[in-house]
């Protein structure tokens, strides 16, 4: 068989390793839900819980789907498709594809279609290099897990300062990471910036402007507003529905802000 | 308790054979390749292109796994990790959910809840990636315009913004040191950016725990 890159052959082959993960989402949810159920859990909140979960799904989801599009003009379809519907990112498939590549003297950027001997080393790089949490879960999951469900039996209260300082924890990490370009504007040599340009996989250098490490802080203020304001809302019964789109409300907006944000501090 | 014990034993059991069986079948999946176009790898630049990234993805993996696990809970760990997009989309919508139902995480209430929120989200996610793969030619204009681009770039910070309000304003005691510890270290240490924060998460909720501890002892908690 002739090799290139949309091959209907390997949409078929995606498409079937897609289904069995979809599979498994799906056996997941009809086994919790029977779960809850069984327990007797208010089944109007599990609607609930299933409605804000898909809601707020659906904006990160697009970017993934940009994402497929970015990486397809050099790889196909079918191959970032099956990577971005299972672990990993924009950023590990560009630089996994890159490495794979430039061991063969290659570039994404390169012209020319891949050969099926560079696809092949391209896909065995991005599936085997991130293949640690899908076999590390199975190994040591449950220990931990056991873990934690004997320290809720000894002392109930502190499991859950354990598990809510768990949960701080990365919220912190990730708040002070918004914050990590605001130097700039005290310091010049942080606003030369090296990116790494998706579609050819070459490392641009570029100079950005002083003010520009704080566009993300100003999306985290409209998105935190945003949600104190729904909060406040939340607290009249008529409005008490809003608590299912909150999360969802604020992250959009705060993306959407993104835009203004972007063009004035850019 | 017996039948609750025999709930999680069940889902470690179908988690293992599910994510096994899916590790198997990505694998397999270069191999079909190899003999459907009867090539073979360039093993030279496979060791090579290897060696430039699974050390650094692997050493990020475990972390990930080690800290991850007890936030998703048993079920949604498995999902998790075999569908991605852990700290931008399933951990959000998890501690969401939690948060929205009322549920303590170390509870077998809290592991349904975060199971149904983790699985109801990966589907979700495959199926508009399907969508959008089937509407590439219409969609890629729209997706790809540069006007919209600012909007997609800022993710992280228009999540964590809210999501941030809604736990912090729970937990303001046990907050105040971690986020002032996080602030200073991603200001003022350049070393410190998108691709190391997964690292600094564990540092992060190593140092809240801790702080947890003294304050639960001191009886502010």
């Amino acid at each position: 068989m002739e090799f290139y890159v949309n091959h209907p052959i390997i949409f078929v082959i995606v498409g079937l390793l897609v289904a069995v993960v979809l599979g498994q989402s799906v056996y997941f949810l009809v086994k919790a839900l029977k779960r809850s159920k069984e327990l007797g859990m208010d089944q109007t909140k599990i609607r609930k819980t299933m409605k804000t979960a898909a809601i707020f799904t659906i904006a990160p989801a697009v970017a993934i789907v940009i994402s497929v599009i970015t990486l397809s003009k050099k790889l196909g379809l079918p191959l970032p498709w099956l990577r971005l519907s299972v672990v990993g990112s924009m950023s590990y498939e560009t630089v996994a594809a890159n490495n794979a590549l430039s061991a063969m003297g290659q570039a994404l950027g390169s012209g020319g279609d891949l050969t099926a001997q560079q696809y092949l080393n391209v896909l065995l790089v991005m599936t085997i290099s991130i293949m640690m949490g899908i076999w590390l879960v199975p190994v040591i999951g449950k220990k931990l897990q056991s873990g934690l469900s004997s320290l809720g039996k000894r002392d109930a209260k502190w499991a859950d300062i354990f598990s809510n300082g768990l949960f701080i924890g990365m919220i912190s990490a990730f708040l002070g990471f918004v914050f990590c370009d605001v130097c700039r504007l005290w310091d010049p040599a942080a606003r030369i910036v090296k990116t790494t340009d998706a579609e050819s996989g070459e490392e641009l250098i570029k100079t950005v402007s002083a003010t520009s490490g704080l566009i993300p802080v100003c999306v985290l203020l409209v998105s935190a507003v945003v949600m104190v304001i729904c909060g406040l809302l939340m607290r009249k019964p008529k409005l008490k529905w809003l608590s299912e789109y909150a999360l969802p409300i604020s992250l959009v907006l705060g993306m959407a802000a993104a835009i203004p944000i972007t063009a004035w501090l850019g | 308790m017996k039948k609750n014990l025999s709930y999680m034993d069940s889902v470690h059991r179908d988690g293992r054979i599910w994510n096994i069986a899916v590790m198997i079948l990505l694998l397999a999946f270069p191999c079909t390749i190899a003999i459907l176009f009867s090539v073979s790898p360039d093993w030279g630049a496979f060791g090579v292109g290897l060696l430039a990234t699974a050390p650094m993805y692997w050493a990020v993996g475990a972390i990930e796994t080690v800290t991850f696990v007890p936030m998703l809970g048993a079920g949604g760990s498995y999902l998790s990790f075999v569908t991605g997009n852990i700290s931008n989309l399933k951990l959000p919508c998890a501690l969401n959910a939690l948060e929205q139902n009322g549920v303590s995480a170390n509870s077998e209430e809290g592991e349904v809840i975060s199971t149904i929120a983790i699985a109801t989200s990966s589907i979700v996610t495959t199926l508009i990636i399907i969508v959008g793969v089937i509407c590439i030619v219409p969609l890629t204009p729209i997706l790809a315009a540069p006007e919209l681009q600012p909007a997609f770039e800022q993710i992280l910070p228009a999540l964590f913004g809210g999501l941030g309000v809604a736990f912090v304003s729970k937990n303001w005691k046990l907050s105040l040191a971690p986020i002032g510890l996080m602030l200073v270290l991603f200001i003022f240490v350049p070393a410190l950016n998108a691709g190391t924060v997964g690292i600094m998460v564990p540092v992060s909720a190593l140092f809240t725990i801790g702080i947890g501890r003294i304050l639960y002892k001191r009886g502010v908690l």
